[in-house]
């Protein structure tokens, strides 16, 4: 079946005019159009837009024109601003809000040829761990639709993990694209802080999101993440540093790779999760890798230093929704103090509101060193006990998740027991470091996600090892039922 | 009233940079667009844009810095400051705090008296200017126009240095002149490039510590300042001796009614939660750059009127007004360059008198002047060579400027030329002695005051065109002669 073909295979085939991108496109909206119901995995859905998209590939294809994502179908979290394309960021708040300009990972995509299908659900303003928060409601996992997909790119992970689209884009501000890519059993990729533009990706905390991509391979997710990587004059934190041939590394060998197995990530860790993380290993060895155990003493400290940096940032980025020139505003407000209150009070949700007073009161005066510029202090120390790690191995590797996907509504109440859900993944974000969830087994037959972390830049490496491992195992290539 | 007690003035100057586009976009800075149409999606703060630096800015905030002999940070850092207004798009406006690009410098500043004072200057930081909201012509609506919003500024802090209005006045005067000099702001004061805001407290004279200071924000005219300052102080001073106390707030000063207000005290002062802005890297500024920023450098100001004194023999005052604006400067200097610099006097004194006065009176710059340097040198010439006295000169200037011919040309056509003909000189004066037999009789009895008399009958009978040192000798003459007669 079409919808099971990897990037790779869909672009043979496209190339070799055996299909057409219209009759991927109509196939997979075909997809979206009869199993979407149960999962609520789209806010928005472009179907027209997308068979222009598809028409225009098509074109390029007859004229012989040639690229590896040439009239691939993709979704877009709807977090990236999208030209003429509503953009909500899973919020009220945004409901009405049409972009007027692409983000520059909208537009890189976008000249590589490829077809938006829509604009997938997530937790507003990329706030949560389940995908509970959304304006649209809760996206169900598709392993199991009583379960969340973890968040808060919720909406991409499940679409993809359901084949609506061969791959879809997210955002990684704690864990946003591991934690979902490991509960719905994809490859999630979140690439090293400024390797990918953040110029119209509605920003949560500035100096922790990153966009990145989810697959159904490793080899799918380097492919995509070609297009996406680079620096962009928009983006201040978008880093100039060259972008390898990521494809052109998935073969190499493991041997003599040095993979450090953190210490951190197995204390607390259900028995059944951490046998399948040491089965893992296992392969890794087998394929030639050396396997050592290494500490970061700092890193329990990182859901704590998060829950400080991260909502500080985002106290001050969604200042902007004040009512005034876009997005929600209240009814015939009477004054300004009453339009700012009522436009926000109305427009955002819970979780958002909770985590802008977090942000507005560790930033006060008073506050300020003992929470912000404490946990800054923090930050500095978990990226330097990261940086003493790849002194001495190539790569770290544990678990994406503490357990498999939880079900929908049992931890909403419990916000600090949800933000426990980020343990293993927050580190990278705090670190800036890029980092990849693999399918690796199931526990009570939903996905377990395996986590491999790099130093800066290290994306080739990653994908590298990832790629190699889905060589060995068939973890990744299980579709849920119903999905297959 | 001020017996007993100090005043103590510290100032934060605005001054806008005159960069072609805005601090963190693209957009230009012209003043005077239509509303909104010079605000792009990063001014408006739309979802998901990115402010990017514009190095301009950098280059001239370094530039202010060598000139006041600041330290230049190496590095400096963009913080957030956090408040809500509609004409603030983010919620947030970008500048610096911890960290700025530019400190401790100094500047001298001439007073009233002759004297040179220095005035510290805590910092310099970059930051963005916020919007503008209209309410005129709008029932029952406020307009928000965006055109400023990102316009760089550079934010002045002084030390409390100043002890009066006045020497706020000639430090704003100062700085006024030296970011022109600088060319990194216009120094246009209607249009709000360049604005304060002022610190003032008064302390019991002798003691150490100071009042409890008002802000009065938004000061746009050096009059105004000076106003604002004289009103707050005999405020804070009638307050304190009648026994109240000054409280710590900010106020606004009403031109109209010349006097200040409360605008909001210090527990109802924003928390600003200032936190440095994860979307912009620290400036990195290193010596080569410093380096490269110093050689665009012009003459400054204090060097300039150091140079006129030196080498032209003007007095301080003289060499401070002619430095006072590189323009005027560079006019004096072209003047002095074709008439030479052993009438660089006169020189100073025309352009510093008639010139500047014509160009006050009908609101021109000098570089507009319609009587260029070289126009002016060949008035002077008819000085410095007799052909008209000082005060016949005055008229041909006047000419000169409403008709915009060479002096020569006016000198000719209204018969201007001095009278250097002793004959004729004297004919004149035996006609004036003849005709005021009066006041010969007095002049000769004594009355000696009575010679400036005749020098004016002379002077009227000539239409002034008699050469005056001539006209006195012969004048002396003739009514001496006659006495000893």
């Amino acid at each position: 079946m079409l919808h099971n073909l990897f990037i790779a295979e869909l672009a043979e085939r496209l190339s070799k005019r055996q299909i057409s991108s219209t009759e991927l496109t109509r196939h997979f909206l075909d997809r979206i159009e009869r199993l979407n119901p149960a999962l609520n995995a789209f806010i928005t859905l472009t179907a027209e837009g997308a068979l222009q998209d598809a028409a225009a590939a098509d074109l390029k294809l007859g004229k012989g024109e040639r690229g590896p994502l040439l009239g691939i179908p993709l979704i877009h979290k709807d977090i990236f601003c999208t030209d003429g394309v509503r953009t909500s960021c899973g919020s009220r708040m945004l409901d009405n809000f049409v972009a007027p300009y692409d983000a520059t990972v909208v537009t890189r995509l976008k000249a590589a040829g490829t077809v938006m299908l829509g604009k997938s659900n997530m937790d507003e303003f990329a706030m949560g761990s389940s995908n509970e928060t959304s304006f649209y409601g809760p996206v169900r996992n598709p392993w199991d639709t009583s379960m969340v997909p973890g968040g808060s790119s919720g909406g991409s992970a499940a679409a993809t993990a359901a084949r609506f689209a061969p791959f879809a884009t997210g955002t990684d501000t704690g864990g946003s694209i591991r934690q979902p890519a490991a509960l719905t059993g994809v490859t999630g990729f979140k690439p090293t802080y400024g390797r990918v533009s953040r110029y119209g990706m509605i920003a949560f905390a500035s100096s922790l999101d990153q966009a990145g991509v989810f697959a159904r391979s490793a080899a799918d997710a380097a492919a995509v993440l070609q297009v996406m990587a680079g620096f962009d004059p928009k983006d201040s934190t978008s880093v100039d540093v060259p972008v390898p041939d990521y494809p052109a590394a998935l073969e190499a060998p493991l041997q003599g790779l040095k993979i450090g197995l953190l210490r951190e990530f197995f204390e607390g860790l259900e028995a059944r999760n951490a046998s399948l993380i040491q089965d893992t290993l296992k392969v890794y060895r087998s394929l030639g890798a050396e396997t050592v155990e290494v500490s970061l003493p700092s890193l329990p400290l990182s859901v704590p230093t998060y829950y400080v940096v991260a909502p500080a940032e985002c106290s001050s980025n969604l200042s902007r929704f004040d009512g005034v020139r876009f997005g929600h505003r209240c009814q015939n407000p009477v004054d300004l103090m009453d339009l700012y209150k009522r436009s926000r009070g109305e427009g955002f949700g819970a979780e958002v509101k909770r985590r802008i007073m977090t942000g507005t009161y560790v930033l006060s005066a008073g506050y300020f060193d003992a929470y912000y510029l404490k946990a800054q202090k923090v930050r500095r120390l978990i990226t330097d006990d990261f940086r003493a790690a790849f002194a001495k191995v190539d790569l770290v590797i544990g678990p994406t998740t503490p357990t498999p996907a939880f079900a929908i509504g049992a931890k909403v109440d419990d916000p600090v027991t949800m933000y426990l859900n980020d343990i293993y993944t927050i580190g990278a974000n705090l670190a800036g470091l890029p980092g990849v969830s693999v399918p690796c087994g199931f526990v009570d037959e939903l996905p377990v996600g395996l986590q491999l972390v790099g130093p800066h830049f290290a994306e080739a490496k990653l994908l590298n090892a990832a790629h190699q491992f889905q060589q060995a195992t068939e973890w990744h290539k299980q579709a849920p039922g119903g999905y297959e | 009233m001020m017996n007993g007690w100090e005043v103590v003035i510290g100032l934060e100057i605005h001054a806008q940079l005159a960069t072609r586009s805005k601090i963190f976009s693209g957009s230009a800075t012209t003043y005077g667009a239509p509303p909104n149409t010079q605000a792009n999606l990063v001014d408006l703060a739309y979802p998901g844009v990115l402010p990017v630096l514009n190095g301009a800015a950098v280059q001239m905030a370094v530039k202010f810095g060598l000139a006041i002999g600041a330290r230049i940070a190496s590095r400096s850092v963009f913080a957030r400051k956090n408040y809500f207004y509609p004409d603030l798009p983010k919620g947030y406006q970008i500048s610096q705090y911890e960290l700025p690009v530019v400190a401790r410098g100094s500047l001298n500043v001439m007073l009233d008296d002759g004297s040179v004072k220095t005035i510290g200057i805590t910092r310099a930081h970059l930051e963005e200017d916020a919007g503008k909201s209209l309410h005129e012509g709008l029932a029952n609506a406020t307009g928000i126009d965006l055109n400023r919003a990102g316009t760089p500024l550079l934010e002045i802090v002084s030390e409390p240095d100043m002890r009066s209005a006045k020497e706020a006045v000639a430090y704003m005067k100062k700085i006024h002149t030296l970011v022109r000099y600088l060319e990194i702001c216009d120094g246009n004061m209607q249009e709000g490039s360049f604005r304060c805001d002022a610190n003032v407290s008064v302390r019991p004279k002798g003691r150490e510590k100071f009042g409890t200071r008002a802000e009065i924000k938004n000061l746009n005219s050096f009059r105004f300042v000076e106003k604002a300052i004289q009103y707050e102080v005999a405020r804070q001073v009638e307050l304190l001796e009648s026994g109240g106390t000054v409280v710590q707030e900010t106020r606004l000063y009403d031109s109209d009614k010349d006097e200040t207000r409360s605008m909001r005290s210090k527990e109802e002062a924003n928390d600003y939660r200032y936190f440095p802005d994860p979307d912009l890297l620290p400036v990195e500024i290193d010596e080569p750059f410093i380096e490269q920023v110093r050689a665009t450098l012009p003459e400054l100001p204090d060097e300039k009127a150091a140079r006129f004194a030196r080498d032209f023999g003007l007095s301080g005052y003289d060499a401070g007004v002619l430095s006072a604006s590189r323009e005027l400067g560079a006019y004096f200097e072209a003047v002095v360059s074709i008439l030479g610099a052993s009438h660089a006097k006169l020189a100073a004194n025309w352009v510093m008198g008639e010139l500047s006065s014509v160009l006050n009176r009908d609101n021109v710059e000098i570089e507009n002047s319609r009587v260029d340097p070289s126009q002016l040198t060949g008035l002077l010439r008819r000085i410095t060579d007799e052909t008209i006295s000082g005060k016949i000169a005055k008229e041909v200037f006047e000419s000169m400027w409403t008709e915009g011919k060479p002096a020569d040309a006016i000198i000719e056509a209204k018969g201007l030329r001095q009278i250097t003909d002793a004959g004729a000189i004297e004919a004149v004066i035996d006609g004036v002695i003849a005709a005021n037999p009066k006041q010969l009789a007095d002049y000769r009895a004594g009355k000696d005051k009575l010679f400036g008399f005749f020098v004016g009958q002379v002077m009227k009978a000539t239409s002034g065109k008699a050469n005056p040192a001539q006209l006195n000798e012969l004048l002396k003459i003739k009514l001496g002669g006659a006495k000893d007669a």
